[in-house]
């Protein structure tokens, strides 16, 4: 769990290069060194294209979410197609595309960290 | 090619024994993401893993004594356990391979298919008549449905293209709003002044091909001209190259004439275009 009580997921987007290397090195540095707990997945798309499991069980958690991938539209609709599709409510999706890694982590951990740029979420 | 079914999730549990060190926890997360692995870590205190249908293996930076394999069940979930103190990165991978078994290697397919923003789809079908490699079918309820997306061409974007509403993502890719970001007003109008491909070929590619088979059965009889039939063939395909982003390799995989005839011969019922 993050500092808020959110469960937390990161999409290392391993099979392409439109996230810069850089920020998810950062993001990923940031989370597994803060010590919360959270849930790292190479690549959404893989996964919605085979409907994985860990898709339906993180759609379906009661506690809030944060989403640490690229833009909201595309991860709402991959969720979607995967047959988990997402709630209203209770997802805050950043997109590591635009975002800096500061800013990312101070809202996802819940830190005193100035965010440096505004945040993308859905 | 079939999608690898979901195996085994990696946990690095950090509720026993000490803790994993911040950078060597961060070294065995990226070999393993690499390596196309699902990686929980949990917290000093809290349940070992949330669980949903996938084996799990558990790491853990035990002590020697701790350093043991043990096998257990979380309700209907086998879960194994394995001490990795002594293991860098690379061997950890190794012994997750190895237990992964028999199973396909993660990652051995680029993600890239089309993703609908059902928000945005009028469930025309212009994709469904567009895209030649069977990536598009209709559900049960005649809704356009990407059924077979590991049949889509890496790096073609061509059907979001030819999309009039920008309906259609492909989160991998360059450009916006075909990578999902948000779709503004100038895209749409974009959008419509493209050429219509449908109309342009008389509403249904499928309706034109049969009709231009039949007539090519008695013209090319009395006048076949090969040659002049593939220059036009080959000048059409840059031009859609050009203009719909289309990768050169997936233009050398379209399918043959024959393959084109019999797909289409198997939409001949008219279909309903309207939503």
């Amino acid at each position: 769990m993050s500092c808020s009580g959110s469960r937390i997921l990161y999409c290392n987007c391993t099979y392409a290069r439109v996230v810069a290397q850089e920020t998810k090195a950062a993001v990923l540095d940031g989370l597994a060194q803060s010590g919360v707990a959270f849930d790292a997945v190479p690549d959404l798309c893989e996964l919605a294209a085979r409907r994985d499991p860990a898709l339906e069980r993180l759609a379906a958690g009661d506690s809030p979410l944060e989403i640490v991938a690229c833009y909201p539209r595309a991860v709402r609709w991959l969720f979607h197609a995967a047959g988990a599709p997402l709630p209203e409510d209770g997802v805050t999706i950043h997109n590591m595309r635009t975002e800096a890694p500061e800013t990312t982590l101070a809202t996802v951990l819940g830190s005193e960290t100035e965010p440096t740029q505004p945040e993308t979420s859905s | 090619m079939t999608l690898a079914a979901p195996s085994l999730r990696v946990v690095l549990d950090q509720r026993q024994g000490p803790a994993f060190e911040a950078d060597r926890k961060t070294s065995l997360l990226r070999t393993l993401l690499d390596a196309g692995y699902i990686v929980s870590c949990n917290g000093e205190e809290g349940e070992l893993a949330p669980l949903d249908a996938s084996q799990l293996l558990v790491l853990r930076e035990g002590t020697a004594a701790e350093d043991q394999e043990a096998e257990s069940t979380e309700g209907q979930i086998p879960v194994t356990f394995r001490g990795v103190r002594k293991l860098d990165a690379d061997a950890v991978l190794g012994l997750v391979r190895e237990l992964q078994g028999s199973t396909a290697e993660p990652g051995d397919w680029k993600p890239w298919f089309p993703v609908i923003d059902y928000d945005r789809c009028t469930n025309c079908m212009q994709c469904l008549s567009f895209c030649l490699f069977g990536v598009y079918d209709v559900d049960e309820d005649k809704t356009i449905d990407v059924a077979q997306p590991e049949k889509c061409k890496t790096n073609c974007p061509a059907c979001s293209r030819v999309c009039p509403e920008v309906a259609i993502l492909f989160p991998k890719y360059k450009n916006g709003p075909i990578n999902g970001d948000e779709v503004q007003a100038q895209d749409v109008q974009r959008e419509k002044m493209k050429t219509d491909i449908s109309s342009l070929l008389g509403g249904d590619i499928y309706s034109m091909l049969r009709e231009r088979h039949a007539r090519a059965n008695t013209r090319f009889s009395k006048e076949r001209d090969e040659e002049r039939a593939l220059k036009e063939r080959r000048r059409c395909l840059v031009k859609l190259q050009q203009e719909l982003d289309i990768p050169e390799e997936v233009l050398a995989q379209l399918p043959s004439a024959e393959q084109i005839l019999e797909k289409a011969s198997r939409h001949s019922s008219p279909r309903d275009g309207s939503s």
